[in-house]
């Protein structure tokens, strides 16, 4: 079972199944959103077999295949993964289903067909999965690169309002990061060539060159501008806010929770094993930036209006704390910095379909547009608070183990950012609860009142002009459903047209809060998994692996 | 053996190795004679039979030719594996491009080309023509004989046959950019223009000939590389070379060189805008890679900073300009010229290898065939798009062109994407042989600037990705129309190539880096 290419065809089938779903007739949108259901499911269950077929104990990268390509450039098509890329190949496989299903009903803007939508989706799937399979520098360039394509007709035919211009920053900031990396990537080609006779791509032989200190720094450079513009770390992060608001719900989970994933796994993967004497030189600059955007993300978080802005800030913020993981050289808070981003791509995405499923409701993305909500959506208040909790890393909640590693494991080394960042935390817990007290608790107020027409006149026809109804907004829960508006036909005023969570919601968001839970209580399968590769990767930058030794054991009790 | 004959030696003919001239010349022969002696009424049909006949017999004999190596005709021309690739691509993108001249169902008029191009334009005669049916059949033989000339342009082995070359490809081309049949004062005001500074260039080539034969005392390639190499600062040297890269610049539309492009790209018919884009620049690309590596290879500090220059000119040039058109064939005009400054990076990866072979030369190679075949693929989308004038070419007219016609938008998009460099594109492969030359020989300065013109670039095709797929269509757009089958051809070639130099291009990269050299 073990020589199954599982890898292969964890790219191949959402590939292949874009294709089938693209040739779809027009109007057969159903029968594509099920053969769409049906082959993420599929790619879900490969990675799970990939990862009982992984040995954790057993070699760096397993699952290996590996074809030439283009032998011209010396270019492979190898894939592989260690635990780190296995771990992300998961959480895609989780994600993608459950953005199917939550985007189920929408209705894209300007009669588009979500046929389209389900093969951008698919095909953006096997991009992602080739970016963290990949163990060929080239290889990951093209795949990090071509990524953009689907994510930028995603976010331009399917977001909110101002979609053009979110989708445009989106790939232009991308796309500057993408060709630094590539002249850094081309460097390292010419490196190898010289230091090993012949060009290579291959990430293991990089892995052993020893190249000269001056070099290094540029060729780090040039990949940490491109990850750090994807991850994204301060200074480059203003196209975060815009796409991630602009963006359908279902393409901003993505984006978040793996997209933006890359980033950070390119410090892990590229930056750290190639150019380990760069990264020790450079990493007080990284971690400047690091927590600089934990703190200032945070601050700007709380004055967002705008819920999925907040939440994009919030990533920001989480961002700081993955990259000051990995930056501070210990195996503890590196294995932390990693099981952060599975963790993170979960907490946010849920955070940002029950976000989705609110302004579903309502129609506007405002928190001032909603109060109240929890008397009469319950299930929708706890799945937003539960989703609250998990982002801002409560105990018990899976981030709370990341987060905790990740500042323990960097203490010893960093200490002075460690204690900034924990501030970060106290910034989170004011956020996140300042959102969900607005929007679920208080007085019933905002959109959804039923006679909004006399009641609140300023409030909501105030708004109603100038906010923006979400481009991709579900039918289902709108204000106008008919059967639950009949029952409230005579309320007292400050009742909400609101209808709690569907069947469809439920299941949407049940797999989620499992998550959140089981790995907050029990996340040492993945830690197993994440270890020994964040073991290797720190031998490789010669980081001190003796000096953590006790903090790392105690770390996965 | 001994005869009288020795007094004057009749040069010895190579004649396998000049067979594919020998065709496309043939044909651009017999494509006169048929102009003047067939009826009117099979004129189209045959003209465009024997022109096609010409170019892809043309492209079967080089391919024949491959691996062959040799200097023939008394020196004057190199038939080696660069010389055969080039003229394989011309010939090929050369026979695309008939393809398109012969397209005859999408105009109403069925010619993108005019009836009489003598009638003033406006004049009582000229509209009553406007609608005729007749067409003026002579860009056949003229884009043959242009077709001819590129091909001896890239397989020049001393200067003179590169000058005749050079008119002999230029001189069609002036006349067929006036043949557009409508928007004709525009068209004549392009190929007014086009001759003025094209031969304004030429004869700042035949100075720069005068003066380095002065120097050097030789016109022949070989024996200009000796002297150069052998001579210390010589100016006359240095100046003609400047002269000729000056002329041979203006031909590519390199910046600052590059005044007549966006004009002549713009008012010349479309299907002629297609090949002087993609043809004319692997010809003149082609001749300045033979005079930089043979003629002047030993010499390389004399051209390097140069055309280092000069690169970095043309890239910022052509991204920067390129943001403020609204025109998309000025777009893709200025996109040409930012893709010259990416192609001159490739030239910069020269190596400095003696024996005329470097990675620049094979990528160089690769990238002028994968641009000539994307750049023509987008200028027959535009064929496609009409409205009651001709070709809607401004680009809000293309506003919401997806949710109409979502296949033309795909393939354009494809195009475009190919253009920005994207991965998994024909542009993105060429433009990674190209920057490796170039970081392989030092100048990674160049690449990063190359990158960064890149990224300003992407911007405007972007923008017509934009415009595409995310606008609403506009309440009068443009109509799509139905190619016929030879812009069904060409597009399916164009599109099959694109993506297959995109996602597997290891059999041609292969090719072009065994076809990396130069004899003489």
């Amino acid at each position: 079972m073990t020589d199954f290419p599982f890898l292969l065809a964890m790219i191949a089938v959402p590939a292949v199944g874009a294709a089938v779903v693209a040739a779809l007739p027009r109007g057969r949108e159903l029968l594509a959103k099920q053969v769409t259901l049906g082959i993420t499911l599929v790619v879900f269950l490969l990675a799970v077999l990939a990862t009982i077929a992984f040995d954790a104990g057993g070699d760096r990268f397993q699952l290996t295949t590996s074809v030439s390509w283009i032998p011209d450039f010396g270019v492979d098509f190898a894939l592989g993964v260690d635990g780190i890329a296995l771990v992300m190949l998961l959480l895609v496989g989780v994600l993608v289903p459950v953005v199917v299903v939550a985007s189920w009903r929408d209705t894209p803007p300007g009669n588009r067909s979500m046929t389209t939508f389900c093969a951008w989706l698919l095909l953006l799937e096997a991009m992602m999965v080739g970016v963290f399979a990949a163990t060929d520098v080239f290889l990951f360039y093209v795949f990090f690169e071509a990524m953009l394509v689907p994510m930028y007709f995603l976010i331009g035919s399917f977001g909110g309002p101002r979609r053009q211009y979110a989708a445009v920053k989106f790939f232009l900031y991308s796309l500057v990061g993408g060709l630094i990396m590539l002249a850094a990537v081309i460097g390292l080609y010419v490196v190898s060539s010289s230091e090993l006779g012949e060009g290579t791509f291959a990430f293991d032989a990089l892995r052993q060159i020893e190249i000269d200190p001056g070099v290094q720094k540029l060729l780090f450079l040039g990949f940490f501008i491109a990850f750090a513009i994807k991850a994204p770390l301060v200074p480059f992060h203003t196209w975060l806010p815009d796409s991630g608001a602009e963006a359908p719900i279902g393409g901003s989970v993505l984006l978040v929770g793996v997209l933006d994933k890359v980033g950070t796994f390119g410090f892990i993967r590229y930056c750290l094993p190639l150019f380990p004497d760069a990264s020790r030189d450079l990493a007080p600059l990284v971690l400047v930036l690091a927590v600089a955007g934990i703190l200032y993300a945070a601050l700007l978080a709380m004055g967002q209006s705008d819920m999925k802005r907040l939440v994009s800030y919030t990533s920001i913020a989480h961002f700081g704390f993955i990259a000051l993981g990995i930056f501070a050289f210990t195996t503890e808070a590196a294995t932390g910095a990693v099981l952060y981003m599975v963790n993170h791509g979960i907490a946010t995405g849920l955070l940002f379909l029950v976000v989705g499923m609110l302004i579903a409701r309502g129609g506007s993305r405002q928190i001032g547009d909603y109060g109240g909500m929890a008397t009469q959506a319950p299930l929708l208040a706890g799945v937003f608070l539960v989703a609250g909790l998990a982002s801002l890393a409560l105990p018990g909640t899976n981030s709370f183990v990341s987060e905790f590693l990740v500042l323990i494991g960097s203490f010893p080394t960093v200490p002075v950012y460690a204690i900034l960042a924990t501030v970060g935390i106290i910034l989170a817990a004011l956020y996140v609860l300042l959102m969900y007290q607005r929007t679920m608790h208080g007085p019933a107020r905002g959109v959804l009142l039923t006679d909004d027409g006399t009641a609140a006149p300023g409030g909501s026809t105030a708004t109603a002009g100038s906010t923006t109804t979400g481009g991709a907004t579900a039918s289902g829960g709108g204000p106008a459903t008919g059967g639950s508006t009949a029952t409230l036909t005579a309320p007292a005023p400050g009742r909400l047209r609101v209808r709690d969570l569907g069947r469809r919601e439920l299941a949407v968001a049940a797999p989620m809060v499992a998550l959140i839970i089981a790995l907050g209580f029990y996340p040492q399968p993945l830690i197993d998994l994440i270890e020994p590769a964040v073991a290797a990767t720190m031998e490789d930058v010669g980081a001190d692996p003796g000096g953590v030794e006790p903090a790392t054991t105690e770390g996965t009790d | 053996m001994l005869t009288a004959a020795d007094a004057i030696q009749a040069p010895s003919l190579s004649l396998g190795a000049l067979a594919p001239l020998l065709f496309v010349f043939g044909a651009a022969c017999i494509g006169v004679l048929v102009e003047a002696f067939a009826p009117r009424d099979v004129r189209h049909p045959v003209q465009v039979a024997v022109a096609l006949v010409g170019t892809l017999g043309g492209l079967v004999t080089t391919l024949l030719l491959a691996g062959d190596r040799t200097v023939t005709a008394a020196g004057a021309l190199a038939v080696d594996g660069a010389a055969i690739f080039l003229q394989a691509t011309i010939a090929g993108l050369g026979a695309l491009s008939i393809l398109l001249f012969a397209e005859r169902a999408l105009d109403p008029a069925r010619s993108t080309f005019v009836a009489a191009a003598a009638v003033p334009a406006g004049s009582p005669r000229d509209r009553e023509l406007l609608t005729a049916e007749r067409v003026q059949t002579e860009v056949y033989p003229l884009a043959t004989f242009a077709i001819g000339g590129m091909m001896l342009f890239v397989a020049s082995n001393d200067l003179l046959i590169m000058f005749v070359a050079l008119e002999v490809l230029s001189l069609p081309l002036y006349l067929i950019c006036g043949l557009a049949r409508r928007r004709r004062l525009l068209s004549q005001e392009a190929a007014v223009k086009y001759f003025l500074l094209g031969a304004f260039a030429s004869a700042f080539f035949l100075y720069g000939l005068a003066l380095v034969y002065g120097s050097t005392g030789s016109i022949r390639f070989s024996d200009i590389r000796e002297s150069a190499g052998a001579g210390g600062t010589d100016v006359l040297l240095v100046l003609g070379l400047a002269l000729l890269i000056v002329g041979l610049m203006f031909k590519a539309s390199v910046a600052p060189f590059h005044a007549w492009t966006p004009d002549v790209y713009q008012g010349a018919p479309t299907p002629v805008t297609a090949f002087m884009a993609a043809c004319t620049k692997v010809a003149a690309f082609g001749a300045i890679l033979r005079l930089l590596y043979v003629a002047f290879g030993t010499s390389e500090w004399t051209w390097r900073p140069l055309v280092y220059g000069i690169a970095i000119v043309s890239m910022v040039v052509g991204a920067v300009l390129g943001l403020t058109q609204t025109d998309l064939k000025r777009m893709l005009a200025y996109s040409s010229i930012a893709h010259a400054g990416f192609l001159l990076t490739g030239v910069i990866g020269f190596g400095g290898g003696a024996d005329g072979q470097s990675s620049g030369l094979g990528g160089t190679m690769f990238y002028l065939l994968a641009y000539g075949l994307t750049t023509l693929g987008a200028f027959a989308v535009l064929t496609l798009v009409r409205d009651g004038d001709g070709e809607a070419t401004h680009l809000s007219q293309w506003a919401g062109l997806a949710r109409r016609s979502p296949l033309t938008a795909a393939v354009m998009g494809l195009f475009l994407l190919a253009l920005a460099g994207i991965p998994l594109t024909s542009g993105f492969t060429g433009k990674f042989a190209v920057f490796r030359a170039a970081i392989d020989d030092g100048a990674w300065p160049l690449v990063v600037v190359a990158l960064l013109a890149s990224a300003v670039a992407a911007f405007y095709y972007l923008r017509v990705l934009v415009l595409m797929y995310f606008s609403e269509p506009a309440a009068d757009g443009p109509t799509v129309g139905v190619p016929g089958l030879p812009t069904t051809i060409v597009l399916a070639v164009t599109v099959t190539a694109t993506v297959v130099l995109g996602v597997v291009p290891g059999a041609v990269l292969d090719l072009a880096e065994q076809a990396a050299r130069f004899v003489g």
